[in-house]
């Protein structure tokens, strides 16, 4: 029981950061019916600006610290937020008007585009970096050898943050509620006077940010880092986003969830040769039983 | 108020309208009536920018808005109700209106916009918390005019407000036109396949055929023209 519980808490925070991947993929196909298969990377220049800024901010801020490791973390959502702007701002609005699959192509160029501009050895090289200790880390022993750690249970808190944050944006603000009339009808949300452009833009950057979080959090797990540390969490998060139903929010976030945790369970009691492949295993199932996902509903069919 | 001048547009290489030229003067109800693919929708979306013009000039009080995107537009105090109601279906009443008045930063002016909305259409008020999918095509269409009155436009175009509406909503739908054109001097661009109840309500009247402007009068001279009554009137 004690080892289930404990594999349950890892399959929750990998899962936790697979759900803020997720996020991002669900809001830019809700918006623009695409996948942008650039996100994963995203994710990886998220650590990497954690790994670059990290002794900077340690000239102002004590290192390792809750503080200096949140303003690591914004720093880092912030830069990411401006790169996934520009990202859609040269790449795929020229696309605005051509068939879905010359934006997809186009997605997956960026994304090689990124990974292996960032192998170069001018820019990240293709060595893995060791990140830096970003926060303080305990390790909290309960019950009967239950033990959850620190940086566990910043991935909790602030992945809790920031989806009440997401939320409110979505649902309470205005930008918010040009993004969801945007998803429902974008001929329609212009002719209210909402510049559909800035609200893509906002979409992007909104996303970027949680990929960079995300990036920061596993970083701060997993130490390891290098330019290609996207392509499975990118992945995974982009099954986790079908699975919920692609464009449904709350989906995403439980897809996630869903696959961290299956996949920590398998790779814990069945064999971790495996651990990879049960998201796309996943995925399979899914496209079979309901092509909808678990939360999505059935695409109303626009004229 | 508008003046457009031999408008051409296509879809792709597809030509729909073949130099329209058209005016709407300030306070009246202009309607432009033709049969199914005349390129009605296909004017209107122009003017409101959702479809960019081949060629050809479209002066809103004496510039030309050819071409600027359709945020701009609503900005200038033009507002589209377009053809199928397109509201929001996810979205609750009082949202769907509330996004009407996007570029209306001052609350206040919102509150009292609302509020005229809802004298217009006491339905509304009464279903402001629901989601906009589950109103009936009428409640709908009123939710689409009355979302389009929340930008408080100079002009407005409708995109066929009868269609799919039985005949005692479409009489209160009409009426409500009239009464918005009569007492705010809202300046009214009304597109229709039904053709008589249009002529009715609108003081200047055009016939499109095919992307072209085959007749224009004074809709009184209108409904009596022969040539209209046979092909749009029913005999
Ligand atoms: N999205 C489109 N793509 C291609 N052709 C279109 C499209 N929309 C309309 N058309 C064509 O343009 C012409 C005018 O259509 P439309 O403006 O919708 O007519 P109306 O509103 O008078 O029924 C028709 O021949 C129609 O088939
Ligand atoms: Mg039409």
């Amino acid at each position: 029981m004690t080892e289930f519980l404990q594999q349950l808490i890892n399959g929750l925070a990998l899962g936790s950061i697979l759900a803020l991947i997720a996020l991002g993929y669900t809001m830019v196909y809700g918006i623009l019916r695409f996948i942008n298969f650039a996100h994963g990377d995203i994710f990886m220049l998220g650590a990497f600006a954690g790994f670059y800024l990290a002794p900077k901010v340690a000239m102002f801020l004590p290192m390792p610290s809750i503080g200096g490791g949140l303003a690591v973390m914004g720093i880092s959502m912030a830069i990411c937020a401006v790169v996934g702007i520009l990202i859609e701002k040269l790449a795929y609005r020229p696309l605005r008007r051509s068939p879905k699959l010359t934006v997809l192509i186009t997605a997956i160029g960026v994304s090689l585009l990124i990974e292996y501009t960032c192998q170069n050895d001018h820019v990240f090289g293709a060595a893995p970096k060791s990140f830096p200790t970003i926060f303080p880390e305990y390790h909290i022993t309960q019950l009967s050898g239950l033990s959850l750690n620190s940086n566990q249970i910043i991935v909790f808190a602030v992945t809790l943050i920031l989806l009440l944050a997401l939320r409110f944006i979505v649902l309470k603000t205005k930008i918010g509620m040009a993004m969801r009339a945007l998803s429902f009808n974008p001929e329609a949300a212009a002719l209210m006077g909402i510049n559909t452009d800035i609200v893509i833009s906002f979409t992007f950057g909104l996303g970027s940010a949680l990929a960079a979080a995300a990036g920061i959090l596993f970083a701060v797990n997993y130490p390891s880092i290098d330019p290609l540390m996207g392509v499975l969490p990118g992945l995974k998060a982009f099954v986790a986003a079908v699975l919920g139903g692609i464009g449904n929010l709350p989906g995403a976030a439980l897809g996630g969830v869903i696959i961290g945790v299956t996949e920590t369970l398998v790779a814990g009691y069945i064999s971790s040769t495996y651990r990879d492949a049960i998201a796309f295993g996943i995925l399979i199932i899914i496209l079979l039983v309901k092509p909808s996902g678990l939360l999505g509903k059935k695409e109303i069919e626009k004229v | 108020m508008l003046e457009i001048k031999n408008l051409f547009v296509g879809y792709g290489a597809i030509p729909a309208l073949h130099g329209v030229s058209l005016s709407v003067k300030a306070g009246s109800i202009v309607t432009l009536i033709g049969a199914n693919g005349a390129g009605k929708t296909t004017t209107l979306k122009t003017i409101s920018g959702l479809l960019k013009p081949k060629s050809g000039e479209i002066l809103y009080d004496g510039k030309n808005i050819a071409g600027l995107p359709p945020h701009q537009i609503v900005a200038r105090g033009i507002s589209h109700v377009p053809e199928g109601r397109m509201i929001f279906a996810n979205l609750t009443v009082l949202e769907n209106l509330q996004l009407g008045a996007y570029l209306q930063r001052d609350k206040q002016i919102v509150r009292r916009e609302l509020d005229h909305v809802f004298s217009l259409f006491p339905r509304l008020r009464e279903r402001q918390k629901q989601v906009a999918g589950t109103l009936s095509g009428g409640e709908q269409q009123m939710l689409a005019i009355g979302r389009a009155l929340m930008s408080r436009p100079k002009l407005l175009l409708l995109d066929e407000p009868s269609l799919g509406l039985a005949p005692l909503l479409v009489k209160t739908i009409f009426e409500k036109i009239v009464e918005i054109n009569r007492d705010q001097g809202l300046t009214i661009l009304l597109v229709e396949q039904n053709a008589n109840l249009a002529l009715e309500i609108s003081h200047f009247g055009y016939v499109l055929e095919t992307g072209k402007i085959i007749l224009q009068d004074d809709s009184a001279a209108l409904s009596q023209n022969p040539q209209v009554k046979s092909a749009y009137l029913g005999g």
